[in-house]
């Protein structure tokens, strides 16, 4: 029965705070509302017993990417006045295109849902039950190559972002590494002849 | 009354809708568009995990991580483009950005 208020609360919320980050004037705020939509969905899949990925939801979203968006939005130097133009204008279009999706959706999961588990009631796992050690089970055995070409994914998105944002400034002072380690002796030292001289 | 499947993807199917709205209403702000197409995501993750629990299968699982993991990458790029944009362009409007044309 708790759960069952748990879920409605956070699900209200979650939807509030994504109408939250659709509508708000300010990007700072989408972001914040953007935020509060995480968290709470991080405690909806703490209901559904993911706790690793509800975790790696917070850390990751929260922790990395909502705090990259709140850089980005802080160091664009946004109009948001004209932005906002034509903001009513496709508000006719965006709510009939989402309500035929949700009318299509609704379809789908009350009336297409043969075979599959709608009704039943979750049983709670007992307490030994460990989702994160399930999921590293699969995850190093049976899908090792997806995760693998995640790794890359990864180190690939870092050499694009830092790629993209370098920017290459004239007159700035910086050290050439291969420049210094190619560097010989008669580069520096230059040997000169000379005779001895007293006075 | 408990909690089923079907009222997981009704959520799912609603954060879906509202981000989908989104799309159309800020098509202007390439931010708030990054930010709906985050949340776009995170309904595709939710039915995963309804899924994954109430099938009990951790493979759905396994694809919510693969997706948090291009997810992150594919926001970390597109942050890294609109920076070089907004850089050129002074703005991220998206109907000044019609170079290419023609």
């Amino acid at each position: 029965m708790f759960t069952t208020f748990l879920f409605y609360a956070l699900s209200t919320v979650l939807l509030a705070a994504a109408v939250g980050v659709i509508t708000a004037r300010n990007p700072v705020y989408a972001a914040l509302f953007l935020i509060l939509a995480f968290v709470s969905s991080a405690v909806l899949w703490l209901l559904l017993e993911a706790e690793f990925l509800a975790i790696v939801l917070v850390l990751v979203y929260v922790g990395a990417v909502m705090v990259l968006f709140l850089f980005v939005v802080m160091m664009l130097d946004i109009n948001v006045t004209t932005l906002r133009e034509g903001f009513l204008r496709y508000a006719p279009v965006g709510a009939i295109v989402a309500g035929i999706i949700v009318l299509e959706l609704a379809y789908v999961i009350w009336f297409r849902s043969d075979g599959l588990p709608v009704g039943t009631q979750l049983v709670p796992r007992d307490a030994a039950y460990s989702s994160t050690e399930e999921l590293g089970k699969v995850l190093y055995t049976q899908y090792l190559y997806p995760f693998e070409l995640a790794g890359m994914l990864l180190l690939l998105a870092i050499v694009a972002a830092i790629l993209l944002t370098m920017r290459h400034r004239p007159g700035l002072k910086v050290q050439d590494v291969a420049e210094q380690v190619k560097v010989q002796r008669g580069d520096r030292i230059r040997m000169v002849k000379m005779k001895s001289e007293s006075e | 009354m408990m909690v089923t499947l079907s009222h997981y993807l009704t959520l799912s199917a609603l954060l879906f809708t509202i981000s989908i709205a989104g799309i159309f209403l800020n098509r202007k702000n390439v931010i708030v568009l990054l930010m709906c197409v985050e949340l776009l995501l995170l309904a595709v993750n939710f039915n995963f995990i309804a899924f994954s629990r109430y099938l009990d299968d951790p493979a759905g699982q396994v694809f919510v991580f693969f997706i948090l993991t291009v997810a992150a990458a594919e926001s970390a790029i597109g942050l890294a483009i609109l920076v070089v944009l907004f850089r050129g362009r002074r703005s991220i409007n998206v109907q000044e950005l019609d170079v290419l044309k023609g």
